[in-house]
């Protein structure tokens, strides 16, 4: 029997796995899914929270808040993308200057510090492309923008590294209370844990529904972006939010840690809990609002679009408690959930904690090294680097400019990249402009050969995405 | 740094034919960097035939295209890298380049030929709604895949955009033993050679539909099916759906020069053409810095890009030389209107032509029984009726002689077309 059995490899389950590294036990993250960040980890916005949106008092604010002051160390201590590059709420219209200034109080309850209302000039000196139309904007300093996957792979490397165990591709059918602990029936056979973390995303009702009689219900919210090429990506340098007024809810535009630009997302409340496909309807609607804040936007440069899922439960709130003996939930994590991980992290493992009282780990290391970029390296240690290892000084992405060495250290990362998604998404071949055209034969290669399996058997991500269905004449 | 008089980033058709030109003209001191593990860029994987009618008078395969063009550079002694990426350009044509042998470094140039190509149009920038599964492929990619690597990358394929790979495409997929169900076109007329339209699609029976574009894809693991729908003034027509069950979806939906290291460099680009702006010499707004083939405009056929490709690298070779003026001499600007999209060159130095001016050009649509004509200023140069221009082929005008004295003060040329 596992100590921990973590349902979940998004941000909040590696997040809590992290945390319980800390202690001696053993712990286990499944996912359904090939990999850690396939959820909504992986399609949502990429930023940090200031803090000032969650309703005072909630959950929901406490942890934002404290999720995002946590991340400046941790993203030191952990090694990922993050810049707190501060966010604009702008405000489109004299009559909806209340609204700000509400925004504004609310803020300072929540305990965001920095937060002001900006005039009109200094908006137009930070961001000269705002709409003309703007009248005013709550400044957040502390605002930020983080790489999702990033963080979330920091998490779960360190977690790995501290003893924590990844299973993957398995699903949780059913589960049930047994002696000391819960059994969980998946599609790979039975799993046994004293304690159970439910983290499973736009999932986790159905898992808390079957412990708990005190109900949940979580709808799937859909939202579709638009990601620009690094030549949109200074078009705005701060997170610019509409305040939702006169012309609606608005969409985001922010820069990314990368350098690209992204923009979105809609809100659209769903059946299908799998259902990430774009419509033609929501990106027609990111279009249009887009533009209400923030003018002459280069959407001729975008280079991909994309729908994620917000774990939307209909109180609007974090529930992050024991809702059976040994069964702590951690649902409900829509956005600020991103924000607030690093918090929800810590909570999580107090709860845990406080049900089994596990040892301390001793040898817990709460450093780990990012995957070695050697763009970031200065002229003389990236040649001596190529030096050393010339796997470094083949790029295997033009338009991202990734390294074979970069590759094959993803691959071998525990847990390691298996697919085309996973490659990309820990080393960004493929993410760019032409979308991995020239890149995807050649990382096809490395991971076969890497891997120990042919070409055929490569997955973009995973089950039957097989990129290869045979060989050029096998069925004539 | 070590310092070269020529450097030409790209060893496909262009960088080639520019080096070979070069190499005549009298440049010792020049290399080739490309990106690929073989000379010859694209062409590798285009095995079909049709290449060379122009330059060689006989149907050549991609493959032998470019062995043509690699085994001339090689007797010539011309110096390359492969697996060799240029990472920068600056302003004062200093390359920084990367591989696994030599490492990271840098070579400063007195000349340098921008030869980098272009890459296909992915699906995120033509706003595809539906699912991101496996199955979805450029035209390239998938062709990659077959004829450099035997792969198949999909049995039951719908193809959108009848660029001329998507067409060869249709052809290669279908004689590998898979289903091309049809070609979808967003526009009213092919993008591709007529040629290929004939020899692609139409005799293996697959259908054209055109005005016609892909709006949703199905499949959360790999690509189940796709639903076509006609198209009225740039809308799909609700009502007009039609679904096809299929596991790959190619796109053919063109192509954008390369030009990254361009814009880095602070390169002035076209907005229409997404190249650079370059004059006769098919000098950059980069004074030492030429650019020829599909990174300054994508073009039909590769023997253009050849041709055009000589030609910088023999005006390289005259910059290095010092052959070329690079006075104050004031520049025309080549104006394009009433149906051509462009030109290239986009301005003209009536002093530093010699002899003839050639300008290459695409129409913005289906054009029948019309007039091309380049006129300065008032005057006419040249005038020639063309039965019929499409946006899928290339129109090469060479003037010559008498007719360039009347360029000197003149206030610009303007390339139209005009009614028989």
């Amino acid at each position: 029997m596992m100590d921990v059995i973590i349902i979940g490899g998004g941000v909040s389950g590696c997040a809590a796995a992290r945390e319980l590294s800390r202690y001696k036990g053993n712990i286990l993250v499944i996912d359904k899914e090939e990999d850690v960040c396939c959820g909504t980890t992986k399609a949502n916005s990429a930023i940090v929270h200031a803090g000032f949106d969650a309703p005072a008092g909630s959950r929901m604010a406490a942890l934002n808040v404290t999720g995002s002051r946590m991340m400046p160390d941790l993203a030191k201590e952990l090694d990922f993308a993050y810049r707190q590059c501060g966010s604009l709420v702008v405000c489109l219209s004299e009559e909806d200057r209340p609204a700000l200034e509400k925004l504004l109080e609310n803020g300072r309850a929540n305990g965001v510090e920095g937060l002001r209302i900006i005039g009109r000039e200094e908006l137009r000196a930070l961001e000269p492309n705002i709409a003309d139309e703007a009248v005013a904007a709550l400044w957040a300093p502390t605002g930020g923008i983080v790489c999702p996957f990033g963080l979330t792979y920091a998490f779960a490397e360190n977690a790995a590294k501290n003893g924590v165990q990844f299973q993957f591709d398995t699903e949780v059918q059913r589960i049930e209370r047994m002696d000391g602990g819960w059994r969980l029936w998946t599609n790979r056979g039975p799993l046994e844990a004293r304690c159970v973390v439910n983290a499973a995303g736009v999932h986790a009702d159905e898992l808390h529904n079957q412990v708990s009689a005190d109900t949940m219900t979580i709808v799937p919210r859909r939202g579709d972006y638009f990601l620009l090429d690094h030549a949109a990506g200074e078009h705005v340098h701060h997170t610019i939010f509409q305040l939702p007024g006169k012309y609606g809810k608005g969409v985001l535009v922010t820069p990314t840690v990368h350098g690209n630009l992204l923009i979105g997302p809609t809100a659209t409340d769903i059946d299908n809990k799998e259902d990430t496909a774009t419509t033609a309807a929501e990106l027609d609607e990111v279009r249009a609002k887009a533009g209400l804040a923030v003018k002459d936007l280069p959407l001729r440069q975008t280079i991909t679009s994309f729908a994620g899922l917000r774990a939307h439960e209909l109180r609007h709130e974090f529930f992050i408690e024991e809702a059976a003996p040994g069964f702590v939930d951690c649902a409900g994590i829509e956005s600020p959930g991103l924000s607030a991980s690093p918090a929800i992290g810590v909570e999580v493992a107090r709860l845990v904690q406080n049900i089994l009282h596990l040892e301390e780990n001793p040898d817990f290391d709460p450093r780990r090294q990012g995957i070695l970029d050697p763009k970031a390296l200065p002229f003389a240690e990236r040649a001596a680097l190529i030096q050393e290892n010339p796997a470094y000084g083949q790029i295997i992405c033009r338009c991202e400019t990734v390294t074979e060495g970069e590759i094959v250290d993803a691959i071998h990362r525990v847990p390691g990249a298996r697919s085309l998604d996973g490659v990309k998404r820990r080393t960004r071949a493929g993410m760019g402009r032409c979308q991995a055209g020239f890149c995807s034969p050649r990382v096809l290669e490395i991971l076969a050969r890497e891997l120990g399996v042919p070409q055929e058997e490569i997955t973009k991500c995973g089950g039957q995405s097989r990129l290869i269905v045979g060989t050029n004449k096998d069925s004539l | 740094m070590k310092s070269m008089d020529l450097v030409i980033l790209g060893g496909g058709p262009a960088g080639l034919a520019a080096a070979i030109a070069a190499r005549k003209a009298g440049i010792q001191d020049l290399i080739i960097l490309e990106r690929d593990r073989e000379l010859g860029g694209i062409l590798n994987q285009c095995i079909h035939s049709g290449f060379g009618l122009h330059t060689f008078k006989e149907e050549l395969t991609g493959p032998e295209y470019a062995a043509r063009f690699a085994d001339e550079a090689l007797a010539l002694g011309i110096p390359y890298k492969l697996n060799t990426m240029v990472l920068d350009l600056s302003a004062d044509r200093v390359v920084t380049a990367v591989n696994r042998t030599d490492g990271l470094f840098q070579l400063q140039a007195k000349a340098v030929v921008l030869a980098m190509g272009c890459r296909e149009r992915p699906r995120g920038a033509l706003n595809i709604p539906g699912t991101r599964p496996a199955g979805i492929y450029t035209a390239g990619t998938a062709q990659r895949l077959v004829n450099m690597e035997g792969f198949l990358p999909g049995r039951r394929v719908v193809i959108l955009g009848s660029g001329d790979i998507g067409l060869i495409m249709a052809r290669r997929m279908t004689l590998e033993g898979a289903k091309v169900l049809c070609v979808a076109e967003l526009m009213p007329y092919s993008g591709g050679l007529k040629r290929n339209i004939v020899q692609c699609l139409d005799d293996f029976g697959i259908p054209l539909k055109l005005s016609h574009t892909v709006v949703d894809i199905e499949g959360k693991e790999r690509v189940t099916g796709v639903t076509i729908a006609r198209v009225e003034n740039g809308k799909p027509v609700p009502g007009t759906e039609e679904h096809f069950d299929c596991d790959t979806l190619l796109l053919s939906c063109g192509l954008l020069p390369e030009n990254e290291l361009s814009r880095s460099a602070g390169i002035a680009l076209s907005p229409v053409t997404g190249g650079p702006l370059v004059d006769e010499s098919l000098q950059t707004s980069l004074p030492g810095v030429f650019a020829a083939g599909n990174v300054l405009h994508v073009h039909d056929l590769v023997d253009y890009v050849s041709e055009e490709a000589a030609a910088a690298g023999r005006h390289a070779a005259a910059c290095i030389l010092g052959g070329t003026a690079q006075g104050e001499d004031e520049a025309l600007p080549v104006t394009a209107r009433h149906g051509v999209r462009y030109t290239v060159p986009a301005t003209v130095h009536p002093a530093r032509l010699d002899g003839s001016l050639t300008l290459r050009l695409r129409v913005d649509n289906v054009y029948r029984n019309k007039t091309l004509a380049v006129y300065a200023g008032q005057d006419c140069l040249w005038r020639r009726k063309r039965p019929v221009l499409a946006p899928g082929e290339m129109e090469t005008i060479v003037i010559k002689g008498a007719a360039l004295d009347k360029l000197p003060g003149c206030s610009g040329l303007t390339v139209t077309l005009e009614e028989v």
